[in-house]
């Protein structure tokens, strides 16, 4: 039954999620162009697109200054996503995952740094958890897509983590287990705010765009 | 061979000494992690035992399973073990053949009904009536069931016997499936591999005729003792995996230094068995330190689970194709779908009635 | 009637576009924006919270733009947007937002939140669910030509005593000239000062300038209080005074509002391109300096800091400038903490300070402004915002706070370096 379960997380339901993930990707992202924008009528100070670029990158570290709760945020959504992407990107493991994909990869980072970052992202999970139960603002605005959301991403950092430490299960079991809350995560991505890993980016250039336009340098 | 004789008796004529059938008896203690004092539990057992009565039934096979218990370069202890016991029909090793051979098999089972130990390697072909093998003009899967109504247990040698092996790898034209598939009344014990290390075979057989009963099994029906850990728990390139330092190709330098093989494919992390520990050949090496990654022979679907040189991680199937085809889906959608959104939109722009001062004034 | 729920709710589905499709997709209701409004910092009550004003306008984009917001709505699990709803989000979307945009600076997805309250209050209108004090000022500038309800006889009045200040003329609907000055009404009312300081220095500077009689009124309140028929109708004025005139430029008054509306809206209002440019009246004076027709003498030693009006700096880029002008005359120049882009409001923009209803609030979250002046206890404010210096002046006021309140133009015309030739007097 394991390997079963393994070679079916590894073979049709990769390919089913890999399916649903990159329809509803695909549909979200272009929905929101078909959607359309009035182009500005004004005369331009400056640029659109050096402008929302620049947001686009710039974007990811605020640097308005905060109360304490505001920076915790920053600082925890901060580690938790680069954490995220640490493991992700540069696991070895993860790496065979992408070479084999796409037929190209590149050196990965010492496990122990592997680690560092997953136990960190974890943490700063957790401390975004609690946060959203005891922040007013956070607490008044989460619904049940926050808490879902949370838990999907959480789950596959816990089970890699798991994984390379082979806590508590065997190692098929939470390969098993991780590639499939991977597959959730891809599945349930599209549908729910997760789409923001592609339409931040979206968000961050019309956001951008506005102030490239009228030359404001944000 | 006498039928009265015990295996001491008949060991000393051979000239073994008791000594080496000692060795022998602790070596399967510890083989199967049972306790210290058991050596000599099993040898005082041993010693006494009567020769019971085995029918081996070889179906949709190599004999790769018989070539390693047989082969041996030199004649090992694990070899004895078959020769306390009353090989009854074995196809390959027998030395009868024809109407002879069958008419030995139905004689033992006549004989020993329910006292015999069913020993089979190779899948059972059921598709069409199971036609695609028949011994004697009978279908294999009319003679294991035939076989099994009387054995005390049975013992699915190999991985085709145990989880439908090869035969049963897609596109599976034969409907080959495992022992356990089609006999659900009688003890199974699956010993799995491709092929299965002898001494686990011997192994299991001393535990059977020492305790008169089958081992601890595993949720696939295998001896725990043999494959309660996997070939990367035990694994000597372990600490390598751990470092994540991998060899990337079979003549790199990690290759040279012994590392881990993980990326070229070894599949030891979800591979049970013991071949890191026992190790084949009289205890000369394993897969692994021959430099090549485990192919994960002894777990099911094995042959179905990609290349064997594909990384664990890999996909086991096209993910790439079905990325394609879902973005030309996803993207005709969008533009389908967000067309109509667009006109609701215009329409929704053009219901709308214009604000005036009027609007604004009282309520 | 035109207004009623299914327009407000026509309009709003009409409104939502590209940039809002992803603004709302991407949403992890961090919160972070409660950090950026001066109306959260300063109550800490969450349902000031930015996005939280947001909330009808996100339920109609799910309900009708998401595939779950439509399916949920066939099997009739959605939560429609009713009448109720608006009402209830009238006091957030006008009281508690100034349209300051900070918000949109700290969004880490990169919402453009200000954005969307713009457009949420189109709804709002069409809905019925604008505030009494908003309607009222944009009923005055549509049917009397001003939201203080002032006309061309004020001005004329206004620019009588600048003349005999100045003794100048101020030029008045002077065809081909090259610049045309419009005005807010809080300077026509309360800051006439303005027009005696743009003559003199226009004068000194050779500017070829007008105000025009038909077209003298920059405050807009559709854009406040979010209605683009009624911001077109206001701002066409304008453009038809201009084109008139036949003027190369039109200059935005020291009116934040005004420059978001005449600058960056208004071709967009009116459905074209302008034959003319739009500059604000600081750009125009920074420009003049810096080609050194603009000169000064003397400076003020007294310590003074510089108030950024969210619409003229954060949403209209004019940041170096104002401050160009300040280190000619203010040595003792001081910068708040957050000045430049992530200045603070007033609170009185986006068409609070009209908002009779929003006074409590708009007082209480003064507090913010003035903890940013305490940390520079400079001893005079410059801005250059009639209704930033008009909200100044009051939040002052109630905290019994001596410090002075001028408009930059007026400061820089005070230190024109031909003071006593302009000085008829």
């Amino acid at each position: 039954m394991e390997q079963e379960m393994l070679l079916w997380v590894r073979g049709t339901g990769l390919q089913i999620a890999t399916a649903v993930f990159v329809i509803g990707m695909v549909y979200r992202m272009l929905h929101i162009f078909m959607l359309g924008r009035k182009k500005s009528l004004a005369e331009a100070r400056g640029s659109e697109w050096s402008g929302g670029f620049r947001t686009m990158w710039k974007r990811s570290f605020v640097t308005t200054k905060l109360s304490a709760r505001g920076n915790f945020t920053v600082i925890a959504g901060l580690i938790f996503h680069l954490g995220f992407f640490v493991t992700f990107l540069f696991l070895s493991q993860h790496i065979d995952l992408i070479r084999a994909v796409l037929g190209f990869g590149w050196p990965a980072m010492p496990r122990g740094v592997i680690d560092i970052a997953a136990v960190l992202s974890i943490g700063a999970m957790i401390a975004l958890l609690v946060h959203r139960f005891i922040d007013p603002v956070k607490r008044m605005l989460s619904d049940f897509q926050d808490y879902l959301t949370w838990t999907l991403s959480f789950l596959p950092l816990l089970t890699g983590f798991m994984l390379l430490r082979e806590i508590g299960f065997e190692y098929i079991t939470l390969l098993t287990l991780h590639i499939a809350s991977v597959e959730l995560l891809l599945v349930i991505a599209p549908f729910t705010k997760l789409a923001h890993m592609f339409s931040t980016f979206i968000a961050r250039w019309y956001n951008g765009a506005v102030n490239g336009f009228k030359g404001i340098e944000i | 061979m006498k039928e009265h004789e015990t295996l001491e008796q008949r060991l000393q004529e051979q000239g073994v000494s008791r000594r080496s059938f000692l060795k022998f008896c602790a070596a399967m203690a510890t083989m199967m992690a049972l306790p210290p004092g058991s050596a000599s539990a099993i040898a005082a057992a041993l010693a006494k035992v009567k020769r019971p009565s085995v029918i081996w039934l070889s179906f949709q096979e190599c004999t790769g399973c018989t070539e390693s218990l047989t082969r041996s370069h030199s004649p090992t202890l694990e070899s004895l073990i078959f020769d306390m016991i009353s090989l009854d029909y074995h196809h390959t090793l027998q030395a009868a053949s024809g109407f002879a051979a069958e008419q030995a098999r139905e004689d033992a089972m006549k004989e020993f009904h329910g006292k015999y130990l069913l020993l089979v390697d190779g899948s059972i072909p059921i598709k069409d009536g199971g036609v695609y093998s028949t011994i004697a003009g009978r279908t294999n899967l009319d003679m294991l069931q035939e076989a099994a109504a009387g054995a005390a247990a049975i013992v699915a040698v190999g991985s085709c016997a145990a989880f439908g092996g090869l035969p049963n790898a897609q596109p599976n034209p034969t409907g080959a499936v495992a022992v356990s598939d089609l006999i659900k009344s009688k003890p199974i014990i699956n010993i799995s591999g491709c092929p299965p290390i002898p001494a686990v075979i011997t192994g299991v057989l001393a535990h059977y005729l020492t305790f008169g009963a089958l081992p601890a099994l595993d949720d696939q029906g295998r001896p725990k003792a043999f494959y309660g850990e996997t070939i990367h728990d035990r694994c000597y390139r372990r600490p390598f995996y751990d470092q994540g330092k991998f060899a990337k190709t079979f003549d790199d330098e990690g290759a040279r230094n012994g590392w881990c093989l993980y990326e070229l494919g070894c599949k030891g992390p979800t591979t049970h068995n013991a071949c890191a520990t026992t190790k084949w050949n009289g205890g000369a090496g394993f897969p692994i330190e021959a430099g090549h990654g485990c192919l994960g022979c002894s777990e099911p679907k094995f042959w179905d689970a990609g290349s064997f040189y594909t990384p664990l991680p890999a996909p086991a199937a096209d993910v790439t194709s079905a990325a394609k085809a879902a973005a030309v889906v996803g993207a005709v959608a969008a533009v389908t779908v967000g067309a109509i959104d667009r006109g609701k939109k215009t329409l929704a722009q053009q219901s709308r009635e214009k604000i005036t001062v009027e609007d604004l004034k009282g309520n | 009637m035109t207004i009623s729920l299914q327009n407000g709710i026509n309009t709003l589905i009409g409104q939502i576009d590209a940039p809002i499709a992803s603004f709302f997709s991407s949403c992890v209701h961090c919160g972070l924006c409660a950090d950026a409004c001066l109306f959260y910092t300063e109550t800490l009550d969450p349902k000031y919270t930015p996005i939280h004003k947001l909330e009808p306008m996100r339920r109609l984009w799910q309900q009708e733009y998401t595939f779950w917001g439509k399916l949920m709505q066939k099997v009739g699990l959605s939560k429609p947007v009713t009448d109720e709803d608006l009402a209830e989000w009238e006091p957030l979307v006008y009281d508690s937002c100034t349209l300051c945009g900070r918000c949109s600076m700290v969004c880490p997805v990169g919402n453009d939140i200000v954005y969307m309250v713009r457009k949420m209050r189109e709804g709002m209108v069409a809905s019925g669910h604008a505030p009494e004090g908003l309607k009222g000022a944009t009923q005055r500038a549509i049917e009397l030509g001003s939201p203080m309800g002032l006309n061309i006889n004020t001005l004329n009045a206004q620019i009588k005593h600048a003349e005999k200040d100045t003794g100048l003329t101020v030029p008045m609907d002077v065809e081909g000239a090259d610049y045309m000055m419009v005005l807010s009404s809080a300077e026509i009312a309360d800051y006439p000062e303005i027009i005696g300081a743009v003559t003199r220095i226009f004068k000194q500077a050779n500017v070829s300038w007008t105000l025009a009689s038909d077209g003298f009124e920059g405050t807009n309140s559709g854009i406040q209080i979010g209605s683009s028929d009624l911001a077109a109708e206001i701002v066409g004025r304008i453009v038809h005074a201009a084109e008139r005139l036949k003027v190369k430029f039109v200059i935005s008054p020291e009116c934040g509002h005004a420059f978001t509306a005449l600058r960056w809206e208004g071709p967009n209002l009116i459905g074209r391109p302008y034959p003319f440019k739009v500059i604000h009246i600081i750009e125009l004076l920074d420009e003049l300096r810096s080609s050194g027709r603009l000169k000064t003498e003397g400076v003020d030693e007294t310590r003074m800091t510089f108030h950024d009006p969210c619409q003229m700096v954060r949403r209209g880029g004019v940041v170096e400038q104002p401050r160009n002008l300040m280190h000619m005359v203010a040595p003792n120049f001081v910068e708040m903490p957050d000045a430049g882009v992530q200045n603070w409001c007033c609170g009185g923009g986006g068409g609070v300070s009209a908002n009779h209803r929003a006074e409590p609030l708009r007082v209480k979250v003064f507090s913010r402004k003035k903890e940013q002046l305490d940390a520079v206890n400079a001893k005079t404010i410059v801005t250059s915002c009639s209704n930033c210096r008009t909200m100044l002046l009051d939040g002052l006021e109630n905290h019994h706070m001596d410090t002075e309140v001028i408009g930059l133009t007026e400061l820089i015309a005070e230190h024109l370096a031909d003071n006593a030739e302009g000085k008829a007097s």
